[in-house]
């Protein structure tokens, strides 16, 4: 899930096992097409962002052109055109959090990261992101990084949170590439 | 993990497994899974419409629909397939209740959208999950996988010859995708632009075959209404409402959760009762009672307001999705009004002039307004900004970002008031950050 | 459909079921706003103008996308709806920059005039507007999104229209924006790699797209709109050129489809819309040159080089005769001037060595068709033809309109269209089914038809009616062979691709050594035996005539439009021996060998008809003017009055006097164009008496050649009318004769014109923007 560190226009533009997660997935539906959403999804969770090159191999093994996967791309929030951290943190400060705190929450983690909405840490391990209701708001305040959720969250709870996914970085990094 | 709650009033049907180990396709067998089904595999597309529309089932993801008469719309021969589609875009503010249902009960659905395709003839259903679902995506999935293997979807379920497969998508974030014909477009792999109605779904939908859309509780309670009988289903609720909802609590009370009551149900008490009353011994000051978009209640607009579609549109609001947030005294109702109608910005799909540009103008001028910069005409310029947008738009959207904006200009004037004359926000805590969500 | 009856505002309608309410209403001279609706193209519902209070339904509906339906009552025109309107206004206006003053479409903008008619005078809101820069897509497109309304029609237009797809929609909300499909680094440098049609400018509300050849150039009320026929293909569009007075006469500033009117409906091709530019090029001939004693081109007055030409063109036919002289006429001229070219060839210089630049064999098409009327389709028909039969050809390249027309059919009223050709050309992508043929296989086709064992031929033959488009691949025997098989089979008509403005008209006016007007071999010679000294036997051919010149056999040879030297790649060295005369717009090739230049106009300088592949005449008007040159019918007539012809004769106009006779002694031959003043003085025209009026020829063009009769009321008003020379009872072909080799198609694509081509210079540089996109990609 966490973007690889080699750029992505110099390499293959997919891993091997993406590639044939898609060649599974347009084949699943009734219409190739069908696949373009989350497929645009998948290769960012591997890639880290639609980059040009990811943009022209999804129009490739689709069939469409790149001005199309771009219409698409660019409607759906989750999808990005730039790198994010390899955790990106997003707070929801919808009504429901909001009512629980849930700017206070972001301030902190401002205040943790020394970035705001939208930047990227200097070692590229967050970003951080105000994002819309994300589906949690009985147990509110709630955030995502990437995909986990994390509820009923208080500000002093970030540090503890931040400090969980340096853990996870660094085992991951002391790991042989590939394993992850 | 979201935490499970519960309250001696609840009438757990829906949310009956939930917590006891369901997705494992095993444990849903044993407590009693897809008997449902098997019994209308038995009985026939006509006896499930019938059960269903018996049932009093109407649709859980905002409307009401009557499910059974949608159903029902679908016709019987069709030159091209039918499909069933499962809305699981839940991204109305206010709304966690499918989460829930993925979690700990996805072959529910899975049940469900058999059921569905049954009764129409569809063969192929989809369960479509908001992206940011992305760790229930893989529950959901799993549940399927075990399903085709236990063959109770594929070519020959049951062993009877029938078929029905289901497919799992992903949306990437997109509010708007959660509207019955945006979703179509999604799935069809293009931008989510609602489609030009008519045609409705049932007659021409998902790469223009007849579609059942519902959401994901309304077909996940199918297979309980199959389990139960429509008439004892129907029983649960009130006259035209028949059984239970999942009402997401949130916001100022002590013990915010996803409660199952009957239809009908006392709002005050599930305030009050329920959800424990408001957080720290404060009063209550508005309640949004069905997800953001549905208008705002005063404390003495929910003294008798039964939760049923007809009683809450009948006190000029909508049971909605069942999200119900709860504001207490210490809350700016500018600030609420702005960072609900950002929401609507940020989702606006751009197609129709009134709610691109409807919704940005909204925002702006709440923003600033907030902010100690309104002038007195802001505070109706807002309101017929929002009248106008309301009915005309390409969408129910605009309506869902006009409704609540009025109802908030409406009910709480004074409080618009109040951030006049160049002063900062006079309720809420200070410094609030400049909204930031592009 | 059947029809059904609804009401609107109080009145009682009538329109098919299903007809759009919009479509209804606008039929019926009841209005109702709009921007996304664009008729043809898919439906938005998106700008929320069009809301019509329908009776019993709870919401207002948009007229764009309902469908009538018996006894449905609508009002457009109540206050609701009426505010409604108003704050649609007020919502796209907040953040419109509102910089109509120094806006292009100021003045010609939807959005500008809508504001005036239905109110939102005054702003609501004090924030910002959002900004973004303009960007520059291409060489001919400009985009500023925040004048953009989002209607999406350049997007249709470009995808559904063109079949181009090359602009999208990114981002969503109040972010979306519309975008070319070649995406710059960050956003920046954002392009457009398409057919440059400029389609998306035209079709634009408002003054968001603008055209890279007009902005800021000058305001539209500051010029006359001229609605007339474009100079490069053969498809015959409309084109409104857009003229402001200057200092030496007035000068095109812009080409545009203002005028929807024309034949290509909604269409103008990057030829159409850009390349009117070379009327304005500082490489314009203007004065006439004469080559004095140096052997050096040098100026000279209209007397001097008229004297000169005329002189030695009297000399050479009195001493050798006229089969010593040759003529080239025109594939861009007038049939008037065609028509008045052959004439002076014929019965002034006394010869049948008249030719022309043939772009595909119109004459094998005329004899195949010979006895037949109502056999051949015009543009119209072809456009809701059921279903059509392309044989060869590239119509997306060369005839865009006819391409345009057949896309629209296919995707409007689901045409079955059958491609057979040796290329894979873009229409395929429309084709109900299509056949590869091998390259110099066409002779082949009537057959393959025939034997009907193909399932291609199958399906052709079991269409009802079908209308077969043929390209100049097809020549000779292989047109007749064609047509033949469509004649046996009964409900099938034809169209022959040709390549310029007047290809067309050049054949039908007999610019053949062999044929007269309306394919009439001069060896028979029927109603024109009333030429005076007509030769019978045929004259040579243009190859034959340049042959003859490098033996040292041509006295002298008048070009009149045409190139011949690079088209039959010749050596300048064969005309040195030749008296040449040219009359051009340019110091061609050809114009630079000869000993005497005119200066002539352009076809957006002179009046006259054209008359298109399809065999459609149109009206030409007068655009521009140009100080010092003249319209070849002009320089034909004082040529020939020069060498003291009988001009009344050449051109039969007022004879004895403007005044004396107005239509009271005129015989069969004589008064013409007194009988062409009366006929447009009866339909309230104002007439025009002279010599150098090219419709003072039309009555005798009209009297002379067989199945040529004109609808004038048509004609004057502005509208195309069918034409079909050399059908009729009574016509009679001349014996196969050899001609097929003689055929040298242009083959124009998107940004060429042959010669005239050159001097376009706005096309020139969509040619290298488009080499440059095609590097671009190949690079990748
Ligand atoms: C802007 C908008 C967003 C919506 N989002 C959702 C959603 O997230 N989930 C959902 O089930 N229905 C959503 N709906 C309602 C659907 O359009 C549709 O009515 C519903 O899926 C039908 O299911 P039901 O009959 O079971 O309620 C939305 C509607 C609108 C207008
Ligand atoms: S550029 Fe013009 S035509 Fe295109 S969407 Fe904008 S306003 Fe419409
Ligand atoms: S014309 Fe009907 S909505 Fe635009």
């Amino acid at each position: 899930m966490s973007p690889k560190n080699t750029s992505p226009e110099t390499m293959s533009v997919f891993s091997p096992q993406l590639a044939a997660r898609f060649d599974a997935l347009v084949e699943k539906y009734p219409v190739r097409r069908s696949a373009l959403v989350p497929m645009l999804l998948y290769a960012q969770d591997e890639v880290g962002y639609l980059s040009d090159a990811v943009i022209a191999e999804v129009a490739r093994r689709i069939g469409i052109t790149e001005l199309d996967v771009r219409n698409v791309a660019s409607y759906y929030s989750m999808l990005r055109f730039k790198p994010a951290g390899r955790y990106n943190i997003q707070v929801c400060t919808n009504i429901a959090c909001m009512l629980r705190g849930a700017y206070d929450l972001f301030e902190r983690f401002e205040e943790e990261l020394g970035i705001g909405h939208k930047g990227i840490t200097a070692d590229g391990l967050f970003s951080l992101e105000e994002v819309e209701c994300i589906g949690a708001c009985s147990w509110a305040p709630a955030i995502q990084v990437n995909y986990d959720f994390h509820d009923e969250l208080k500000p002093d709870l970030v540090p503890g949170i931040l400090d969980g996914y340096r853990g996870q970085a660094h085992a991951d990094s002391s790991r042989p590439e590939g394993s992850r | 993990m979201p935490r499970l709650v519960s309250h001696p009033d609840e009438v757990k049907i829906v949310s009956r497994r939930f917590g006891m180990g369901a997705a494992s396709i095993d444990r849903y067998i044993e407590l009693g899974g897809y008997q449902s089904a098997k019994k209308c595999l038995e009985q026939g597309p006509d006896w499930i419409i019938n059960e269903m529309k018996a049932s009093n089932l109407r649709g859980r993801g905002g409307a009401g629909f009557p499910t059974g008469m949608k159903w029902s719309f679908v016709p019987k021969q069709s030159p091209k397939p039918k499909y069933i589609l499962v809305n699981g875009d839940e991204s109305e503010p206010g709304t966690c209740k499918d989460h829930l249902i993925f979690l700990h009960d996805p072959h529910a659905v899975i049940e469900g959208a058999l059921i569905a395709g049954l009764a129409v003839g569809a063969k192929l259903g989809f369960i479509y999950l908001r992206g940011e679902y992305r760790y229930l995506l893989k529950i959901v999935e799993k549940a399927v996988a075990d399903a085709y293997a236990k063959g109770f979807l594929g070519k020959n379920i049951f062993g009877s010859g029938v078929e029905f497969e289901v497919i799992t998508q992903t949306g990437a974030g997109a509010y708007e995708v959660g509207e019955e014909s945006a979703l179509m477009e999604s799935l069809e792999g293009k931008r989510g632009i609602p489609r030009i109605r008519p045609p409705f779904p049932a007659v021409v939908g998902l790469y223009g075959g007849p579609t059942v859309i519902n959401n994901a509780e309304t077909i996940a309670s199918v297979p309980h209404v199959i389990e139960m009988g429509a008439a004892a289903y129907a029983a649960v609720g009130t006259p035209r409402n028949g059984g239970t909802r999942l009402f997401c609590l949130s916001g100022h009370v002590e013990r915010p959760g996803v409660y199952e009551l009957p239809l009908g149900y006392n709002l005050k008490k599930m305030i009050y009762e329920v959800a424990g009353g408001i957080r720290g011994g404060r009063t209550l000051k508005a309640v949004v009672p069905g997800g953001s978009s549905t208008p705002v209640l005063l404390p003495e607009e929910i003294e008798t307001l039964g939760m049923d579609f007809d009683q809450v549109g009948k006190a000029g609001s909508m049971l909605g999705s069942g999200g119900v947030v709860v504001i207490d005294d210490q809350t700016c109702m500018v600030e609420f009004a702005l960072r609900t109608i950002s929401f609507y910005q940020h989702e606006s799909c751009g197609w129709c002039i009134p709610c691109r540009e409807g919704t940005d103008w909204l925002k702006k001028s709440l923003t600033r307004f907030h902010a100690g910069f309104g002038r007195a005409e802001d505070i109706d310029n807002i309101r017929y900004l929002a009248e106008n947008m309301l009915g005309r738009t390409f969408c129910p959207l605009g309506d869902a970002a006009a409704m609540p904006t009025i109802a908030f200009v409406k009910k709480f004037r004074k409080e618009f008031e109040d951030h006049l004359n160049g002063k900062p926000c006079p309720y809420a805590r200070q410094g609030v950050p400049q909204l930031t969500v592009v | 459909m059947p029809d059904v009856t609804f009401t609107v505002d109080g009145k009682k309608l009538t329109a098919p079921a299903g007809t759009l309410l919009i479509d209804a209403c606008r039929r019926a001279g009841i209005e109702i706003p709009a921007f996304c609706y664009y008729p043809g193209l898919s439906l938005q519902a998106a700008c929320r103008m069009c809301l019509v209070r329908q009776e019993k339904v709870p919401k207002l509906q948009t007229a764009c996308t309902t469908q009538v339906a018996e006894g449905q009552v609508f009002y457009t025109d109540t206050p609701e709806v009426v505010q409604s309107r108003k704050a649609m206004l007020e919502l796209v206006l907040g953040n419109h920059p509102l910089d109509c003053p120094v806006c292009d479409a100021g003045g010609e903008c939807e959005l500008q005039d809508m504001t005036f008619k239905y109110g939102a005078g005054e702003s609501l809101y004090a924030e910002a507007k959002n900004h973004r820069d303009e960007q520059q897509w291409s060489p001919a497109v400009f985009y500023d999104r925040p004048r953009c309304i989002l209607c999406y029609r350049c997007v249709r237009v470009c995808g559904e229209g063109m079949d181009v797809w090359a602009l999208g929609i990114q981002n969503r909300g109040v972010n979306s924006v519309i975008v070319p499909n070649e995406i710059g680094k960050n956003g920046v440098g954002n392009h457009l790699d398409c057919e440059q049609c400029g389609m998306c400018i035209d079709v634009c509300p408002v003054g968001a797209l603008t055209s890279g050849s007009y902005r800021y150039k000058t305001r539209p009320w500051e010029m006359n709109h001229v609605s007339t026929i474009c100079t490069h293909c053969a498809d015959g569009c409309k084109v409104t050129l857009g003229v402001r007075q200057t200092h030496e006469g007035a000068a095109i500033i812009r080409a545009d489809n203002r005028d929807k009117s024309g034949i290509n409906g909604d269409f103008l091709c990057a030829k159409g819309r850009f390349g009117f530019d070379f009327v304005n090029s500082e490489e314009r001939l203007t004065t006439p040159l004469v080559r004095n004693a140096q052997g050096k081109l040098e100026p000279a007055s209209w007397e001097h080089a008229l004297h000169t030409a005329a002189a030695k063109l009297k000399e050479i036919r009195n001493a050798r005769g006229g089969a010593a002289i040759g003529v080239a006429g025109s594939n861009r001229t007038t049939n008037e001037e065609n028509y008045l070219l052959q004439k002076f060839a014929r019965t002034v210089l006394g010869t049948n060595n008249i030719d022309h630049e043939r772009s595909t064999d119109y004459a094998a098409f005329a004899r195949a068709l010979a006895g037949h009327t109502g056999k051949t389709a015009g543009l119209r028909e072809i456009a809701f033809a059921p279903a059509i039969l392309l044989v060869g050809g590239n119509p997306t390249d060369e005839h865009p309109m006819l391409a345009w027309a057949l896309r629209a059919d296919a995707r409007l009223s689901k045409a079955r269209l059958y491609i057979a050709n040796d290329k894979p050309i873009k229409l395929v992508r429309q084709a109900t089914a299509t056949q590869k043929i091998p390259a110099g296989g066409y002779a082949s086709l009537t057959g393959f038809l025939e034997a009907g064992s193909s399932s291609f031929a199958k399906a052709i033959l079991a269409e009802e009616s079908l209308v077969v488009i043929f390209g100049a691949e097809l020549r000779g025997a292989d047109v007749e062979s064609l047509v033949a098989w469509g004649l046996k089979r009964g409900n099938v008509r034809f169209a022959y691709l040709g390549d310029h403005a007047n290809s067309r008209g050049a054949a039908d006016m007999g610019l053949f050594p062999d044929l007269l007007p309306g394919y009439v071999p001069v060896t028979a010679p029927g109603a024109f035996a009333e030429y005076s000294g007509l030769a019978a036997a045929p004259g040579m051919a243009l190859p034959e005539m340049l042959a003859a010149a490098g033996k040292n056999e041509l006295g002298a040879l008048l070009v009149v439009g045409a190139n011949p030297i690079p088209r039959f790649k010749l050596d300048p060295a064969a005309l040195q021996h030749t008296f040449l005369i040219v009359q051009d717009l340019f110091l061609t090739e050809t114009a630079a060998l000869a000993d005497v230049v005119f200066p002539a106009a352009s076809l957006y300088e002179k009046p006259g008809t054209v008359t298109n592949t399809y065999g459609d005449l149109q009206m030409v008007v007068k655009a521009a003017d140009r100080p010092g040159v003249k319209p070849d019918f002009e320089i034909l007539v004082r040529l020939a009055g020069a060498m003291g012809a009988d001009v009344k004769t050449l051109v039969p106009f007022g004879r004895g006097g403007v005044s004396a006779d107005l239509g009271q002694s005129r015989g069969v031959q004589s008064g013409e164009a007194d009988r062409h003043a009366v006929w447009l003085e009866a339909h309230g025209l104002e007439p025009r008496l002279s010599p150098f009026d090219p419709f003072a020829v039309l009555d005798e063009m009209e009297r002379l050649i067989p199945g040529y009769t004109l609808n004038r009321i048509n004609l004057f008003g502005g509208n195309d009318v069918r034409t079909e020379p050399g059908s009729g009872p009574g016509f009679v072909p001349v014996a196969a004769l050899a001609g097929a080799d003689l055929i040298v198609p242009a083959h124009d694509g998107l940004f060429t014109s042959a010669t005239l081509g050159r001097y376009c210079r706005g096309l020139n540089e969509l040619e290298r923007h488009q080499e440059r996109e095609h590097a671009a990609a190949a690079a990748d």
